[in-house]
């Protein structure tokens, strides 16, 4: 029987690889097995293509859904600089994931001023990563 | 000089002067900071000397614009000069509010609640305790005081960069110098 995903996975990805990720758990989830995780990266990773096109026929940052895989949805928002950031979650909820993305985003562009941030580079920030964690359990779990 | 007409004179100075945008001011010494490190290499301890080197040219030119627009009154004693240092010329420069602890007849030190430099600044783990974002402050109080024939020395004793609450300047009064031509044009 197939588990129901209670965790979402959400990625930032620059020009060549993944610079942030982060797992975020839905209230009284108990994680994923490794191999449900080595799956969720799977997905994601294959809808980048998607993202691609998707790209190309809205003038918006948030893209909203670009894939679906058995039960569960791959959202982007894609930044100014041609970052991504991709949300794999069950259910459609675009009003939530929209706001996450958007504050989020906010947390990037604060994080892109820091003179020791280099641009599409891998993101070591605890305290972006906190506050991103924050961002998540408010709109998302 | 008395501690209410230095803050008063500083707000005044600060309603006066040209403004720039302080965004750009801490975006446009964050990528000095970045040049002076590739500079050195990521050696943060060189970093620091040369950051406080070119604080150091800043003072020496600044002061002379400050007393030049400031007239601000002579100066008895170095608490007198605090004063002028925290309340009014931090205030002009930078619009920010200080405060002045005076420790001693020699020492004192500048309270900063906010630091238009560090603005969206966080330190990479590596840095957090040898780079001293901010030290181009003692810089400028160093070069500022020389001017003034006050020799100090200027150290960054607190930094919200670090995690304190606050950042500090202390400044230690060394040597008066005498009035007079340097060395140089000393006569054979």
């Amino acid at each position: 029987p197939h588990m129901s995903n209670q965790v979402l996975l959400f990625l930032i990805v620059g020009k060549n690889e993944p610079l942030y990720e982060a797992e975020i758990h839905k209230r009284g989830s108990t994680g994923n097995s490794d191999a449900v995780a080595r799956q969720s990266y799977f997905v994601l990773h294959s809808s980048l293509d998607l993202v691609e096109k998707s790209a190309w026929v809205t003038q918006n940052m948030y893209l909203k859904v670009v894939d679906k895989v058995n039960q569960q949805y791959v959202s982007t928002f894609l930044t100014a600089g041609n970052i991504k950031f991709v949300l794999l979650h069950p259910g459609r909820n675009e009003e939530s994931i929209k706001n996450f993305f958007y504050d989020v985003h906010e947390l990037y562009v604060k994080l892109s001023m820091n003179p020791f941030y280099h641009y599409d580079t891998p993101i070591t920030s605890k305290e972006f990563d906190k506050r991103v964690k924050a961002v998540a359990r408010r709109y998302l779990s | 000089m008395s501690k209410s007409t230095a803050a008063s004179n500083g707000q005044n100075l600060w309603a006066k002067i040209p403004k720039a945008n302080a965004e750009l001011f801490a975006l446009t010494y964050g990528a000095l900071v970045t040049e002076v490190m590739r500079d050195a290499d990521g050696n943060a301890h060189e970093v620091n000397e040369q950051l406080e080197k070119i604080g150091y040219s800043i003072g020496i030119r600044s002061v002379d614009e400050f007393l030049a627009k400031s007239n601000a009154p002579y100066c008895k004693s170095l608490e007198d000069t605090a004063q002028v240092v925290g309340k009014t010329a931090f205030r002009m420069f930078l619009g920010i509010n200080c405060d002045v602890q005076q420790h001693s007849p020699t020492n004192f030190s500048l309270i900063l609640q906010e630091n238009p430099l560090s603005l969206f600044v966080e330190l990479p783990e590596n840095y957090k305790e040898t780079l001293q974002y901010t030290i181009l402050y003692c810089g400028v109080i160093r070069g500022a005081m020389e001017m003034l024939n006050y020799k100090v020395e200027c150290s960054l004793v607190k930094s919200t960069l670090r995690g304190d609450d606050v950042d500090e300047i202390k400044v230690d009064l060394k040597q008066v110098l005498q009035d007079g031509a340097g060395d140089d044009y000393k006569e054979e």
